[in-house]
């Protein structure tokens, strides 16, 4: 029938334009990422070089772990807003006990709080069906006050701090912070890519109702990933406890939820669910640093830091969509 | 009655073509309609009847060289609004209405009377009440369209249509979620439209419904004008040839022993119930090698009984046993692992994953079962398994790795269907199988039906279908608001007919 030849020849293109779109969404703020870096090496001269790449890397660290676990959350179609928070609530953890007897729990009692935070948002989310932006609105709030509480609402200090190695020390060159980064994406890629639980999380982002339907306990994801990504924001805070060797409830991680967000919708992963990268996020993680970096070379004022910062990020998602919606169009 | 020889046409489009890339979806296509006349469009899914009437509703831009004429005036159709004003209202299966607004705000939705920036509500109501009680509505102006039934809300659909004094009104497949009692007032409110003046365009898959409220029919077929038929020369066989460009020798396929209710029972249904409020205490049991269809009208409560057979819904009472044991189950996932399969009846919403590929959507019932330690894929068996399913069930799509979402309908349901035979279920539950299937996938899946009834499997079909119902199964049960009514094709029981099932569907042959 000569429909069927038709579609089979729509479904061929279909593949390859698939692949392409594949491609794109992947890799598609990359060559804003590459642009941007040249621009300001051509600006300032200094910005490509051995050490400078290392600075950004290290400052880009703890927003890439977060971005991750912020990837898992939104390709549900959910949201974390509780992850700065819960970086500072985790951070105040690992100092406080690594002043107390027990310095050796330091870290794993701060993941441990970033887990069980996690968990909190993620069952609320999946038994009492409370939307996941008011959920974390909440939690941010009510986290804050507790890492505050946590430390007595002073900044703890510690300057014999046992694990300030993660913050400040390097293997084989590459500082620790940056190696955590990446093994945080690898391991994130891993899981969604070639797991079960992997291909469940897409499910549940693109059709909860199907997922449920296809014998996929909806449950047992959202809390997976709610509770990833605050493990993964007690991973932060521990990241960035080390480099300071203290932690501030009231300052650390403020408007860090930000960041991470921006950094996995310029990755180009559907605010909706179900569709996205973690390497998306990886490359979105690193645009933010980099702009970052290179306005501070090139001595602009935070103000106009912030606002070009801003503008970015909606220009970029606008040549994204603008982009994909051209190729998608057959 | 009008011919090409009268008065023009109310509506005309000539020689309209529509190309996206790589495929041509619309070949010169003709279409005459006449006010005072309902003209059936027919056609397969994939045979451009949505495109047209996207092309006259300014959605898509036709290829240069096409025409469309309103009363003999040729006219430029280049946006929804533009329509509008020249008097095309399209009623839309997915209905378009905002349902957290009220009746009247739906009507006037963007056409707002105001003074001085201020919404006049009354004035709105008044002028809505007029409308609506030349529908015979029985809604006001101000009740929320999210209270109205489906059928209530095609009401609106249409009064916003007479609102806007449109001459041409096009209702593409109004009945697929009515009641018959609802498609029948519907089809006295069409009538009423028609002699009032209106040109109607119907676009429908349902023979019957053609029959009975059309003054001719054209055909669509591979997005070309296959030809009209005139009142007087409608008949089945002829629509049929002219849809499908053949003749249908073996549509159904009942090859496989039709008494596979001598074989023993496989799943027993005891007095499950959601309590009363769609499902009353229902029992039956479906054999081995058997087809069991459940029949009735929409809204009887035949997909709320399968959805607690499976455990999509919480049951409060009643029992249900697979090979004789009884089973707890609790959610679709307990199900799935007794060995009971669930085709839901809208694979878009409830079934497919549209973003993810073929090959992910056949393996997603079974990934955990061939997972490897750790619960790490195992991509080899997937690949195989989606290869498989797509020669199987010949599946037309370039590569596994192509998502779901751009494929046929027809082809759709068989990636949904695979994915549930991979389960290799004890019992599979199809809920309207063929829904917007067209008619050559729809012979694939009853042999593939059949073909499954041969082995010891038992298959549950729910089907608004009559002809496919009495085609493909052995024994049918007839449900009637929540209750089971009837059977017919059992061994004492009547025998599978229109009639008696829709004796027992309405309720009249009690």
């Amino acid at each position: 029938m000569a429909t069927e030849t038709a579609k089979v020849g729509a479904g061929f293109a279909g593949d390859r334009s698939q692949m392409l779109k594949g491609l794109i969404q992947a890799l598609g703020m990359l060559p804003v990422l590459i642009l941007i870096a040249i621009a300001f090496h051509l600006a300032t001269g200094k910005f490509l070089n051995a050490t400078n790449i290392a600075i950004v890397m290290q400052q880009a660290s703890i927003n890439i772990v977060l971005a991750a676990g912020m990837t898992f959350v939104i390709l549900t179609g959910g949201i974390d807003l509780s992850v700065g928070s819960v970086l500072a609530a985790s951070a105040v953890v690992a100092v406080a006990t690594s002043l107390s007897g027990f310095s050796f729990l330091a870290m794993p009692l701060a993941l441990l709080c970033g887990l069980i935070l996690g968990a909190i948002n993620g069952s609320l989310v999946a038994f009492m069906r409370l939307p996941p932006f008011i959920v974390t609105l909440g939690t941010m709030t009510a986290v804050r006050g507790v890492a505050r509480l946590l430390g007595n609402d002073t900044t703890v200090f510690n300057p014999s701090l046992p694990f300030a190695w993660i913050g400040n020390a390097r293997l084989f060159g590459v500082p620790w912070l940056v190696i955590i980064a990446f093994a945080v994406i690898a391991i994130s890629w891993f899981i969604l890519r070639r797991t079960v639980l992997g291909v469940r999380i897409y499910a549940v982002g693109g059709n909860p109702d199907a997922a449920r339907l296809s014998g996929i306990k909806v449950w047992v994801i959202l809390l997976f990933v709610y509770a990833t990504s605050g493990f993964l924001a007690g991973l932060g805070g521990i990241m960035s406890a080390a480099r300071t060797f203290s932690a501030n409830g009231a300052q650390l991680g403020l408007a860090y939820e930000l960041d991470a967000i921006a950094a996995v919708i310029l990755g180009g992963t559907s605010f909706v669910g179900g569709i996205g990268t973690i390497i998306g996020t990886l490359i979105g993680a690193l645009i933010i640093a980099v702009l970052s970096n290179g306005l501070i070379l090139m001595n602009v004022s935070e103000i106009w830091q912030f606002i070009i910062k801003g503008l970015v990020i909606i220009g970029a998602v606008t040549l994204d969509r603008y982009r994909l919606k051209g190729s998608a169009r057959t | 009655m009008a011919t090409d020889g009268g008065t023009p046409p109310t509506l005309e489009m000539r020689n309209i073509s529509k190309t996206f890339p790589g495929i041509k979806a619309l070949d010169s296509v003709q279409l005459k309609a006449w006010s005072g006349e309902v003209m059936a469009l027919m056609g397969e899914n994939g045979a451009g009847k949505s495109t047209l009437m996207k092309v006259l509703s300014g959605a898509y831009a036709a290829d240069p060289g096409g025409e469309i004429l309103i009363d003999g005036q040729k006219v430029e159709v280049t946006d929804p609004l533009r329509a509008r004003h020249l008097g095309i209202a399209i009623i839309y299966q997915e209905l378009s209405l905002c349902s957290n607004l009220s009746v009247a705000e739906n009507i006037f939705l963007g056409d707002e009377l105001a003074s001085r920036g201020m919404v006049d509500r009354g004035a709105m109501r008044a002028s809505c009440e007029q409308v609506l009680e030349r529908l015979g509505a029985t809604f006001t102006p101000s009740t929320p369209v999210n209270r109205l039934s489906i059928a209530e809300q095609q009401q609106v659909e249409i009064a916003r249509a007479l609102h806007a004094r449109s001459k041409i009104l096009v209702m593409d497949e109004p009945t697929t979620a009515l009641s018959s009692r609802e498609t029948e007032r519907l089809f006295e409110l069409i009538r009423q439209l028609r002699t009032d003046g209106l040109a109607i365009i119907y676009i429908s898959h349902r023979m019957g419904e053609v029959y009975e409220l059309s003054d001719r029919v054209s055909v669509l077929r591979d997005g070309t004008y296959a030809g009209t038929l005139e009142k007087g020369e409608i008949s089945a066989e002829r629509l049929v040839k002219m849809m499908v460009g053949r003749e249908l020798s073996s549509f159904y396929t009942k090859e496989h022993d039709p008494h596979g209710l001598r074989g023993k029972p496989v799943l027993e249904v005891k007095g499950l119930t959601d309590g009363g409020r769609r499902v009353n205490p229902a029992s039956f049991v479906l054999h081995e090698g058997e087809v069991l269809g459940i029949a009735g009208l929409v809204g009887a409560g035949r997909t709320e009984l399968a959805r607690l057979i499976y455990g999509a819904d919480p049951k409060a009472g009643g029992e249900v046993l697979l090979d004789g044991r009884p089973l707890d189950i609790r959610e679709p996932k307990d199900a799935i692992d007794a060995g009971i399969a669930y085709l839901t009846e809208d694979r878009k919403a409830q079934g497919l994953f549209l973003d993810m590929s073929v090959l992910e959507n056949v393996n997603l019932g079974v990934v955990d079962r061939d997972a490897r330690r750790g619960g790490v894929l195992d991509l080899k068996t997937a690949r195989r398994r989606a290869a498989e399913a797509i020669r199987q069930l010949s599946i037309r799509v370039a590569s596994a790795a192509v998502n779901v979402g751009s494929l046929s309908g027809g082809n759709q349901q068989k990636v949904l269907l695979s994915r549930w035979l991979e389960t290799k279920p004890r019992v599979l539950i199809l809920d309207e199988p063929t829904r917007g299937v067209d008619i050559g996938a729809k012979s694939e899946i009853y042999r593939i039906i059949d073909d499954l009834a041969k082995t010891d499997i038992g298959v549950l079909v729910i089907s608004s279908e009559l002809p496919e119902i009495i085609g493909i199964c052995d024994r049918v049960l007839v449900m009637r608001e929540g209750h089971i009514e009837g059977e017919v094709g059992g061994p004492e029981g009547r025998e599978i007919t229109q009639e008696n099932i829709m004796a027992y569907a309405t309720g009249v042959a009690a």
